[in-house]
């Protein structure tokens, strides 16, 4: 009984999808195969995000692809991916799981993403305007507004599905590029991306990443998320869905009363798949006490001040 | 883990496309486990550990050819030792290697034999001239080797070697070595998979377990940090021996 009703307590619409609970997990996290994207929705997340593929394989950058540091951890991955024609079957594959699978997609205009996306079968898509460490791809295009409203806008014309738009903290102002990608007319908007970041060996001097830069996530990028996430709220008449270190419950409680309708986790699952249920339990737990509702504590801060 | 900076100490050559480098600091690895080696300026490989403060390379790619070119006093960055190495059990056991991936198995060996367990090793290479740590091995117990030229012991694969022995008197089996290898032993001994421990390679980028590249179908077992030592049970009815990703995660064939 207690298992029904917290599931349903927990469930949502957002971003133009029907989810069993708002803790999904993120774009690049283990989301290279159908079966790791499974494992994941099989864990408890209530969507999972693929690994963002382009319009040709692409093998990455040369390691080291990763860095641990004291807040957070560094990335460059480079956006390895199989090309577009060749994930079909991994998105089945993480479908048959039963949660919706978000296609993760970029391409360096508005026509290469708006061809992969008349291609590619997802329950949504959701476009990288935002990976700050791969030449002409991610934030290249999507620190404009006027671009990241033009490819939106044309993903929007050639998918029959839910859009959402996955924003860089790394601008001067992100509710200008969340206003542009409503104006293109997502579905959603994604908040935040990694902050463009580097490590120095200091023994050698080598920038630590195989590509030099890379993106910060974790813990240390929390306190810009729920700022991103809050300004966006505040202003967009479309959902946000807030990402950026979250790795308890007691952090996607605070995103979703900062104003997203739903969070992504990403590097918190380098302690594993529990997370997924460690998150969600704790949310149910919470709204238990306080006898509040999901809708309830979606902007409470925004109602605050 | 940042990666810590390492001097290598010595190198030696174990045969033409195969060397031995000797760390300047011992990680306290367990046999299995493995560690990302930067090469800086090039790249960053995952390497298993031949011993407690050693590795065994074979130039196979950019990455590898540019530790041949390095020497003793040569510094290497690294994070490590990482993922699940083999676990030691029973009285008696049997490793079974193939070409390079007969390097864990050495120094499981030698980590076993300490511990008064009964060693006995099935090495196979593909001939006289590529063959490595022949005398680690010999010193451990009893040693069958097989050439897939004739060029020295048993003719053929490793596999070759299996009708020599009786399974059934080995507590547990290590296996290591290329994946058609292990895939055909495996395949050859299914009914000793719940005791077989397979030290296996999938293309690893982060080595942290979320990335994915590294994941196995159709469980999506995410192999560096969960393996690279898998129990054999759970490869039977998986991708091992059939396909593997690349670095874009396309899938390609097995060699080996």
């Amino acid at each position: 009984m207690m298992t029904v009703r917290l599931m349903s307590s927990l469930s949502i619409h957002a971003g133009g999808l029907d989810l069993k609970n708002p803790v999904l997990l993120a774009a690049g996290i283990l989301g290279t195969t159908g079966a790791s994207l499974r494992r994941a929705a099989l864990a408890g997340a209530g969507g999972v995000v693929t690994k963002s593929v382009g319009s040709v394989p692409r093998e990455g950058h040369p390691g080291p692809t990763i860095v641990h540091v004291k807040c957070g951890l560094l990335n460059a991955m480079g956006l390895p991916n199989p090309s577009y024609r060749d994930f079909q079957q991994e998105i089945k594959t993480a479908q048959s799981a039963g949660v919706p699978v978000i296609a993760s997609i970029f391409g360096s205009s508005a026509a290469e993403f708006a061809q992969i996306a008349r291609v590619l079968k997802a329950d949504a898509f959701e476009l990288n305007l935002s990976c700050p460490h791969a030449e002409k791809y991610g934030s290249e295009l999507g620190r404009y507004p006027d671009l990241v409203e033009s490819v939106t806008g044309a993903v929007k014309a050639a998918a029959d599905v839910p859009v959402w738009v996955k924003l860089t903290p790394n601008t001067a102002d992100i509710l200008e590029l969340g206003l542009a990608a409503q104006r293109g007319g997502a579905d959603a908007v994604v908040a935040i991306n990694t902050l463009k970041a580097m490590a120095i060996d200091i023994e050698t001097g080598y920038p630590m990443l195989g590509n030099r830069y890379g993106g910060l996530s974790g813990q240390a990028i929390k306190p810009v998320a729920v700022r991103c996430v809050y300004e966006l709220a505040g202003r967009l008449e479309i959902p946000v869905i807030g990402v950026g270190g979250i790795s308890s419950w007691e952090d996607a409680i605070e995103m979703i009363m900062a104003g997203a309708q739903a969070v992504q986790v990403g590097t918190a699952l380098q302690g594993g798949y529990g997370i997924f249920e460690e998150i969600t339990g704790g949310i149910s737990r919470y709204l238990e006490r306080k006898s509040m509702t999901l809708e309830d504590l979606c902007g409470l801060a925004g109602r605050r001040s | 883990m940042r990666p810590i900076n390492c001097i290598i100490e010595e190198v030696r050559s174990e045969a033409p496309l195969i060397r031995t480098y000797r760390l300047d600091r011992n990680l306290n690895p367990a046999p299995g486990q493995y560690l990302m080696l930067w090469i800086r300026g090039v790249d960053e490989i995952p390497m298993s550990f031949s011993g407690p403060d050693t590795i065994t390379v074979q130039s196979v790619g950019v990455a590898t050819q540019a530790i041949f070119r390095m020497g003793a006093g040569s510094e290497v960055g690294l994070r490590g030792p990482l993922g699940n190495g083999f676990a030691l059990k029973g009285n008696k056991i049997l490793l079974i290697g193939g070409g390079v991936g007969t390097a864990p198995l050495a120094f499981l060996g030698e980590v076993a034999k300490k511990a008064d367990i009964g060693v006995t090793s099935l090495l196979g290479f593909r001939s006289r001239d590529d063959m490595i740590f022949q005398d680690r091995f010999e010193s451990l117990g009893e040693t069958i080797i097989t050439t897939d030229d004739g060029s020295y012991g048993i003719r053929g694969r490793a596999s070759a070697g299996l009708k020599e022995l009786n399974l059934f008197n080995y507590d547990q089996i290590y296996l290591c070595g290329p994946e058609m290898m292990m895939s055909d032993i495996i395949s050859r001994t299914a009914e000793h998979a719940a005791n077989t421990q397979a030290c296996i390679n999938r293309y690893f980028k982060c080595a942290a377990g979320i990335c994915g590249s590294c994941c196995l179908d159709p469980d999506g077992v995410r192999v560096c940090v969960e393996g690279p030592v898998l129990l054999a049970d759970r490869l039977l009815d998986s991708e091992f021996g059939r396909y593997k990703r690349g670095p874009s995660g396309a899938k390609g064939p097995c060699r080996g």
